[in-house]
């Protein structure tokens, strides 16, 4: 098999991300670069939940406490210490993974529903305490002074800044996530899905691998996290952890195929021109959430695999080319 | 077989939606924007129709007051445009239009809607959602895209700390809010020596009680109790004990109208004995009347009532500017409109386009920068009061020229409820009275 | 001081035994099914609005209202199990997770559409009662022996019924019940029904005295997650010492600290008992 074919799958999956991400650039709008932003935005946070989610098994119900940690510390790296916001975006995405590294440790051993439930236990503690913490602002948050973005060439340069920050992180995650598939950590993960108790037995140390695929889907977000909340000019505790939105990350999982590479972009992507489309039009605004609703339970009651997933059942040579 | 042409319909349609995912995203749900009667003029240039933008809470904990605010605000277009416009000095002829969302009351959406109405609408010139936490949100989209958002319902102060030139505040800020109360207290009632301080948790209502701590104590008072609640928070009972072992002689506090009115009901509820209660945002209006006996003697700090008597003859004597209709003709043609009693709220939408014409007037354009430099240096006198804005850049557009007045829920001879105005003495319409 | 604590004691019980009643609800049904019905909270907040319209609508006294929301409860979930929980029951937790949290979305969907976000309040006053330092609203006392007779119901129902008794056994083992000749399904779509039931009536006592929206729901649902990991998952009657324990820390704790701390408390005993005690603090080794 050529070596082309045989990366098939990371190329779409890349190329797709590019093409998408360079499109506002072309058009030079600003609109279209605040629509393509959400759904890269969804397409790093997605793709890095599918480490965990798709490849281990383990559903993390508040992935974005993530997301969230890291942009409150990013703000607070950029606000109160005066960083570049490079440097914010790095720190955030490390404190989101030092999170996950001392949670995985202790909550990954619990399973199913457990799992679960401990992982909202964590959102919603860490929400609490940010309320209470004053250093972050406390109930209020952090805002930062609009002079800041004069260091980045002004409001309309930052946010383009932003945006292709956002383009990278994005593609990282997809790389990351391809690199991971294939490789034997990949494939132990994998294991670990498919049968713990037996993984273990055939080797896999368990805690282990868990632990590391965790803080590798936890990095991702923190970074967003600091770039997301450096565009607002404002964080709170209620914007930061939201619950909600996490559970819509599992959703685009969902929607795509859980434990493939290309399905949390698609399924980020579906989702968010889904959504945008539901909530500007008259008709559907107030309902958008009951239509969106229906969808995800045909999918998961018809096609728990997927779109891709689905599509990789069809036929033997999309097996190949989708990964 | 049949259901595989299902699934591949099913995907066939997601696929088209990631595939037009660049596309312009279809007609937005905005409210329809009035078409403008303007009387063409040979000669002069074409007349102009000037976009408003603005989010509305039609729904969520806010909607009671911004859909009281947008009104005032929609009274204002239609009697601009009914009046032919404005005539800038070349002939042209300026008439307005709205542009709104929902924003649900959640800033999540407050900035997408935001970035939406000035980069896609093409919004001339913004107006603040409601709340101060939604409008530091929207404040950074206005100042992003260099746009004029004239503030409304947003009172916190440290929106105007955050470097913003394009944004004006036409209530007087919440650090003033609660201090008259205060004042109030000194002068009659000066058996009170212990306050206790019960705020919700947001931008707003902490600005406000920061700033009266530190007022009531720089005026003797001792703070038994100051603490806040979560935004949301339905159930006082464990704020309601706290109050009652502390025993204070007043309360001060609140948030904004649902957490407040529900506040006010448990405090009756549990029989709390405090002789003064102040609350913010939700006494001043007419519905926290829907309490009952849960509302006698609440006491509520507003941005303007209509009793409030601002005349041109009295700007004539301060040597102010006078804009506008007078508070009569605003009660009238509001209630004429509406249906009902204007509250704050809806006084603070309204004046919010007054400040916007008169600023376009004052600068013969319709040009941010001039407008800009025509609101530093305002300075008019209202139905609603004055107004006037900080220059200076380390608080730029805070309001400086507005003053608030207090109000108390009374029982009238007859037994029905109504609210008077206890403060600032000279505007008194009652004398205050205990719970 | 004591007074204090006895008034903060007092409300937190009151409060509490109500929130154990919505927890009850969660419990039960993953204690039959191992499902977690992620369509808790807005099932809460129907329970609420059944009452409300009830009174604002037909008139109804509230207390007949919770009679009918309870009645309605119980055929909402029926059909909730037979249309989206039925088909994915044996399927990975994912499924049944995220088949309830799409219930989720459509009611939420659908009640924002209709009733908006905006907030409500059932307009029924029992008067107060007090006792020294300690002053009851009525709705409360009212909202709380209901609720331990709602419960006291349930459990003659799992004890002394027989279909209580299909209940228990096809949550004990559902193949060896269904080998006994026991209708799995049927008991199945009963025992999601009364769980629905359970939240539901529960939104209805707590609508009785303090306001809500469509949304409220949320914040119990989190509440009963707390109660129901504290009271042992699965485990109804563990579910109403679960709510007494949150309702009493919720009460007592504002005494000596900030009340904005209970939260962070109740979220970190959460992930601790889930850690160190998941049978919960009543439930036996198991």
């Amino acid at each position: 098999m050529k070596p082309l074919l045989r990366h098939a799958g990371i190329w779409i999956a890349v190329l797709l991300v590019l093409a998408v991400g360079l499109y506002p650039a072309a058009s030079r709008s600003p609109i279209t670069r605040e629509t393509i932003f959400t759904v890269l935005l969804s397409v790093g946070l997605a793709s890095s939940l599918n480490i965990l989610l798709g490849y281990t098994g383990y559903v993390s119900f508040g992935h974005i406490v993530f997301f969230g940690l890291g942009g409150y510390v990013g703000f607070y790296a950029l606000d109160v210490l005066g960083w570049h916001l490079a440097a914010a975006t790095l720190v955030g995405g490390l404190a989101a993974g030092l999170l996950a590294l001392l949670l995985g440790l202790s909550i990954l051993r619990l399973r199913g529903a457990y799992f679960a439930l401990a992982t909202i236990g964590i959102n919603e503690a860490m929400k609490a305490f940010v309320s209470n913490f004053e250093p972050f602002g406390g109930p209020v948050g952090m805002e930062l002074h609009f002079a800041i973005y004069q260091d980045y060439g002004g409001a309309g340069q930052a946010l383009w800044m932003v945006y292709w920050g956002t383009v990278l992180i994005a593609l990282a995650a997809v790389g990351v996530s391809f690199l991971v598939k294939r490789s034997r950590f990949g494939l132990s993960l994998m294991a670990i899905r498919e049968d713990e108790d037996a993984a273990e037995v055939m080797g896999v140390v368990a805690p282990q691998a868990k632990t590391w695929a965790y803080v590798l889907s936890a990095i991702f977000p923190g970074m967003l996290g600091a770039l997301f909340f450096f565009k607002q000019g404002i964080v709170e505790p209620g914007s930061a952890f939201r619950l909600h939105l996490s559970i819509e990350l599992l959703v685009m999982v969902m929607l795509g195929g859980q434990g493939t590479v290309l399905g949390p972009i698609l399924g980020a992507a579906a989702y968010q021109r889904l959504r945008g489309l539901l909530l500007t039009s008259a008709f559907f605004k107030n309902i958008q959430l009951a239509v969106a609703g229906l969808l995800l339970l045909l999918i998961v009651l018809f096609i728990p695999a997927g779109a891709v997933g689905w599509l990789r059942g069809c036929a033997a040579v999309l097996r190949r080319i989708l990964e | 077989m049949k259901r595989f042409y299902l699934l591949t319909a099913l995907f066939l349609t997601l696929g088209l939606l990631v595939a037009c995912a660049p596309a312009a995203p279809s007609a937005p749900a905005a409210t329809a924007a009035p078409a403008a009667p303007t009387a063409v003029q040979p000669a002069a240039p074409p007349p102009q129709v000037i976009t408003i933008g603005y989010t509305v809470s039609q729904t969520g904990k806010y909607n009671v007051e911004s859909i009281r605010q947008t009104n005032g605000l929609k009274l204002w277009m239609k009697q601009v445009n009914e009046a032919g416009g404005i005539k800038l000095s070349d002939g042209t002829i300026l008439t307005f239009a709205d542009k709104s969302y929902d924003d649900e009351s959640n800033t999540d959406r407050v900035q997408e809607l935001y970035t939406r109405l000035a980069a896609q609408d093409s919004a001339q010139f913004l107006i603040s959602p409601y709340s101060s936490g939604l409008t530091s949100a929207a404040s950074v989209i206005a100042e992003q895209y260099g746009k004029v958002m004239i503030t409304t319902g947003a009172a916190s102060d440290s929106n105007y700390t955050q470097g913003y030139t394009g944004v004006y505040q036409a209530y007087t800020p919440a650090s003033k809010y609660l201090t008259g109360a205060v004042d109030l207290l000194k002068s009659d009632a000066p058996a009170v020596k212990k306050l206790a301080i019960v705020h919700e948790n947001d931008k707003f209502s902490t600005s406000v009680v920061d700033a009266v701590k530190l007022y009531a104590e720089a005026q003797g008072y001792e703070i038994v109790l100051f603490e806040g609640y979560d935004s949301g928070t339905t159930d006082f009972a464990p704020f309601i004990n706290k109050i009652q072992q502390s025993a204070p002689d007043a309360i001060l506090g609140g948030g904004h109208f649902q957490d407040g009115s529900t506040f006010a009901r448990q405090l009756a509820e549990k029989k709390v004995a405090a002789a003064y209660v102040a609350l913010l945002v939700a006494p001043p209006e007419p519905t926290f009347a829907e309490l009952g006996d849960a509302a006698v003697g609440i006491i509520g700090p507003s941005q303007w009532e209509p009793q409030a008597k601002f005349t041109a003859a009295a700007a004539k004597g301060a040597g102010l500017t006078w804009a506008g209709l007078t508070g009569e003709e605003y009660v009238a043609t509001y209630k004429a409109a509406y249906g009902e009693e204007p509250s704050y709220h809806a006084a603070g939408g309204y004046v919010a386009g007054l400040i916007l014409g008169e600023a376009i007037k004052a600068a013969d354009s319709t040009d941010s920068v001039k407008v800009k430099a025509a609101l530093d240096k305002m300075d008019l006198l209202t139905f609603y009061g004055r107004i006037k804005f900080e220059p200076g850049a380390a608080a730029h557009g805070l309001q400086i020229g507005h003053d608030m007045v207090y109000v108390q829920w009374q029982r009238d001879a007859a037994g029905s409820l109504v609210k008077e105005v206890i403060w600032p003495k000279e505007g008194r319409t009652a004398n205050p009275i205990t719970r | 001081m004591l007074g204090q604590l006895l008034a903060s004691l007092t409300d937190g019980l009151l409060i509490g035994i109500v929130y154990g009643l919505a927890a009850m609800g969660l419990t039960l049904i993953f204690g039959v099914m191992n499902v977690i019905n992620l369509a808790h909270g807005p099932i809460i907040a129907l329970g609420m609005f059944g009452v409300y319209l009830g009174y604002t609508v037909l008139g109804l006294n509230p207390f007949v209202g919770l009679l009918l929301v309870g009645v309605l409860g119980l055929l909402l979930g029926v059909v909730i199990y037979t249309v989206a929980v039925h088909r994915v029951i044996n399927a990975p937790h994912l499924s049944s997770l995220l088949a309830t949290f799409s219930v989720n979305m459509i009611i939420i969907g659908v009640g924002t559409s209709i009733f908006s976000t905006s907030f409500r309040n059932v307009d029924f006053n029992l008067g107060s009662l007090s006792l020294g330092p300690v002053t009851v609203p009525g709705t409360r006392l009212a909202a709380a022996l209901l609720a331990l007779l709602v419960t006291a119901a349930l459990y003659l129902f799992l004890r002394r019924t027989r279909p209580g008794k299909y209940v228990r056994a096809v949550a004990n083992n559902r193949t060896a019940a269904g080998l006994m000749g026991i209708p799995a399904t049927r008991v199945l779509a009963l025992s999601f029904g009364i769980g629905t039931a359970l939240a539901a009536v529960a939104g209805g006592l707590i609508a009785m005295s303090l306001p809500f929206t469509i949304l409220s729901g949320g914040a119990y649902e989190l509440k009963s997650f707390v109660i129901v990991v504290l009271g042992g998952l699965g485990n109804p009657i563990g579910a109403l010492a679960g709510g007494v324990v949150l309702g009493l820390i919720e009460g007592i704790v504002p005494v000596f600290m900030q009340t904005t701390w209970v939260p962070v408390l109740e979220f970190v005993l959460f992930v601790l008992i889930l850690l160190l005690r998941p049978q919960g603090l009543f439930g036996a080794q198991r």
